[in-house]
């Protein structure tokens, strides 16, 4: 045991638990541990924002599977810290963010840079601690790190008062954890699996329905065995894609509102859905009663709230998805080998006609304004899928979800639950810190990248390079979007004028800035941002502001009721348009 | 009347439990009509008796909730057919010498007693199942009722089973990264 200010116990806590870089802003409150930061072994990159912070210890948490942590003072930075809190929260990411508090004597008080923080983030935590005597710093941390990455990972606040990293303490880091109430349930019962691996017998229509949770559990490659032995079409869901690889034959890709026409559909017409890790998030089911009607449920999910939350589950499975695949893979062998396979070759045809007929689709005309997709495509072959994907969130974030073939786990970096625009930049920072040999390119729009552009300052300082493509439709295109279609035209604020010039801003950050105005400068402004490595490069693509993201389900609406395109219907499911401007302009196409 | 449910809850004695229980209730959207804490036989725990009103979401899915905070270490709902039920009022009616014997024949009847007495009022205390607390309430009100007081419904289920803390022992930490 040595003797040391609670700083120093916090930092020292901070090592032994693994952290290796803090994403932070220092301020009154937080100072204390500013100062024996300076001696440790972690990294301490400097943002520009605590929402900036908290966003890049995300996307690292995202791509190593580790804690990121952050750091920020009292009152305005930690109230700065509530966005990423909550945002990891819905995505169950594990992230730690450390906040300095008015001294003790002061709290309540309404001090100067007072903010109840842990109040505050109650809502949006898996759990949080106010730290009131220094000796319970090593406990507070190896706490907080155990939650946030065990169990469903989520978010866990650790605010300290300033008086309180001040006072001297005896360092002991605990060796045992005393949280009785906190047992998560990681190894699946056993009738569960029998039971589930029968309904998977019975089923001719089944559909492996992937979540994040097998990233979580870091299950991706049991994953590939089970839905071979299975023979089942799988879908990734926004938080899973890459879970399994979109080149497989059995994958499907994303299922839901702007999913693949393949994969909505086959959720709808499906006996059996396997539910790996995902939540039936409204906007993967649409309107719930319409949703996969005649589906049976096996749900499997660490968290048991989640079972049977939204759907009924006729199979529930408590358990970590790679316990659950394991374990139902086996059985599923075991009943494969005795009785032989079950033949799905027609469900297979079935939904290979729907992936044929109803592929993503634009027109790229070689003299029209650049299309979005074509944007992604080009990227997808320039990077030869080797690279990290971040986006924000709008039209930009689903038309990369949709066109960039994901064909590896923990290569995908997005803003799922709480649909955070100002994502992209911070996330692909901290993507890029945790795994530094990686490609990292941020897909983002011109409406989320103005909102956490100045990370790119602490880019170029740390020299963390990575490359931002700006889909640029000068319009918040989603809002856009939903106003053409569900709101008659009326364009209410959702243009967003030339200003900045992104080019002019990536320099001024001393970044690299590129522009593609016509389809012939797409290939050229890609390769030299390819090659930009030491810094990085931002690229305003000017592209088409009328493109529309489809497939679409309305929201409210049920999956059966999919727009396929501007100017194309499915064949079966019930064609229904939403309102007389899309009438119009399905009119003006045809 | 609303059906309800009383889900009898175990949690740890720390400072915030209360805030984390009560603002889950409100932010999953579950109306409850009653709550009372209080120390266990074992001084770290406490137990926090809830009432939900049935009208809201399934009761399967907040105690599942419930589970999910840190600090809650067991969560049951109580029968309301095999539990014991008892809530305590203290009732201050503002009845005068004139009045007086009227409701002291009515606390007789309800086994209440009172409390206190002065010359213009006096303060009945009441024990028993909310529906009695609620009866002795209707006779009163037309003698005046100055204040109420009401602890909220505290419960066991019936029988020799009981809902128990898990013992503390703590677990090594694994690899917390
Ligand atoms: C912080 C935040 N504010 C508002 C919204 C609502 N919203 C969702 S998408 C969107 C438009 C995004 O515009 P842009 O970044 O240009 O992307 P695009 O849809 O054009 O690809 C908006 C405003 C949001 N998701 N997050």
């Amino acid at each position: 045991m040595t003797t040391m200010t609670g700083a120093q116990s916090l930092i020292a806590s901070l090592e032994r638990v693994g952290t290796d870089v803090v994403f932070g802003i220092p301020g009154g409150t937080i100072l204390p541990a500013y100062d024996p930061l300076r001696d440790s072994s972690i990294r301490h990159i400097l943002m520009r924002h605590e929402q900036g912070a908290g966003h890049a210890a995300e996307g690292y948490a995202h791509v190593t599977g580790r804690v990121g942590v952050c750091f920020a003072t009292s009152g305005p930075g930690a109230t700065n810290l509530v966005t990423p809190i909550a945002d990891a929260f819905m995505d169950s990411v594990p992230l730690v963010a450390i906040t300095g508090q008015v001294p003790r004597a002061a709290i309540g008080n309404d001090a100067f840079q007072e903010a109840d923080i842990t109040g505050i983030t109650m809502p949006v935590t898996k759990h949080s601690y106010k730290v009131m005597d220094p000796d319970e710093i090593p406990t507070a941390i190896a706490e907080a790190f155990h939650i946030a990455s065990t169990g469903r990972p989520g978010p866990v606040v650790v605010d300290i008062p300033k008086d309180v990293l001040t006072s001297p303490t005896a360092f002991d880091f605990p060796s045992t954890l005393n949280l009785p109430g906190y047992r998560p349930t990681t190894k699946p019962n056993r009738r569960q699996i029998r039971a589930a691996a029968d309904l998977v017998r019975e089923a001719r229509r089944p559909v492996l329905y992937v979540g994040g949770g097998v990233f979580k559990a870091r299950a991706a490659h049991e994953l590939i065995a089970l839905a071979e032995t299975i023979g089942a079409p799988v879908v990734t869901t926004l938080m899973a894609r890459g879970a399994f690889p979109d080149s497989h034959p059995l994958c499907l890709g994303m299922p839901g509102m702007h999913g693949n026409y393949a994969a909505v559909t086959a959720m709808q017409r499906a006996d059996l859905l396997i539910n790996l890790g995902a939540r039936f998030d409204d906007r993967v089911t649409g309107r719930l009663d319409g949703f996969a009607p005649d589906a049976k449920v096996i749900h499997a999910d660490i968290d048991p709230a989640e079972i049977g939350k939204n759907r009924h589950a006729d199979v529930p499975i408590v358990g970590d998805a790679k316990s659950v695949i394991v374990e139902l893979n086996k059985a599923v062998l075991g009943d494969n080998s005795e009785r032989g396979r079950v033949d799905l070759e027609q469900w297979h045809s079935e939904v290979e006609r729907w992936s044929r007929d109803y592929p993503f689709a634009y027109d790229q005309s070689e003299e029209g304004p650049i299309k979005p997709q074509y944007v992604v495509e080009r990227f997808a072959e320039a990077t030869k899928g080797d690279a990290i994907i971040a986006t924000g969130v709008g039209q930009h974030q689903m038309w990369a979800s949709q066109m960039m073939p994901l064909n590896r786990p923990y290569s995908w970096v997005t803003s799922g639950g709480l649909g955070t625009m100002g994502f992209a930049v911070p996330a692909a920072l901290g993507a890029k810190v945790g795994r530094p040999d990686e490609r990292v390119v941020a897909i983002d729009g011109d409406g989320c990248f103005q909102m956490t552009a100045q990370e790119l300052a602490t880019a170029t300082l740390e020299k963390i390079p990575f490359t931002v493509a700006i889909l640029n439709n000068s319009h918040l295109g989603m809002v856009r979007q939903w106003q053409e279609l569900f709101y008659d035209e009326r364009y209410s604020h959702v243009h967003l004028p030339q200003v900045p010039d992104y080019v002019m801003l990536a320099e001024a950050y001393g970044a690299v800035g590129l522009r593609a105005e016509s389809v012939a400068d797409v290939d050229g402004v890609i390769d030299k941002a390819m090659s930009v490595d030491d810094r990085p490069c931002v690229i305003d693509f000017r592209v088409d502001a009328g493109e529309m993201c489809f497939p679409m389900v309305p929201a409210g609406a049920s999956n059966d009721e999919i727009i396929v395109g501007p100017n194309e219907r499915p064949y079966d499911g019930v064609p229904q348009a939403p309102n007389e401007a899309y009438q119009r302009r399905e009119e003006a196409a045809s | 009347m609303i059906s309800s449910h009383t889900l009898s809850i175990l949690v740890e004695n720390r400072p915030g439990v209360l805030a984390r229980v009560s603002g889950l209730f409100a932010r999953r959207g579950f109306n409850i009509t009653s709550l009372a804490v209080g120390e266990t036989e074992h001084p770290d725990v406490s137990r926090m008796t809830v009432v939900l009103s049935a009208d809201g979401k399934p009761v399967e899915q907040c105690m599942k909730q419930l589970h999910k905070l840190i600090h809650v270490l067991r969560v049951e709902e109580l029968p309301g057919d095999a539990s014991v039920d008892r809530e305590i009022a203290l009732i201050k009616v503002g009845v005068g010498v004139g009045k007086r014997a009227e409701v002291l024949e009515i606390v007789e009847i309800f086994r209440a007693k009172v409390s206190d007495m002065d010359v213009d009022a006096l303060i009945v205390e009441v024990t028993g199942s909310p529906d009695k607390v609620r009866a002795l309430t209707d006779l009163l009100e037309p003698y005046g009722i100055i204040e109420l007081a009401r602890t909220g419904r505290i419960a066991l289920g019936r029988g020799g089973r009981g809902l128990k803390a898990p013992t503390l022992h703590p677990v090594p930490i694994e690899s917390a990264s």
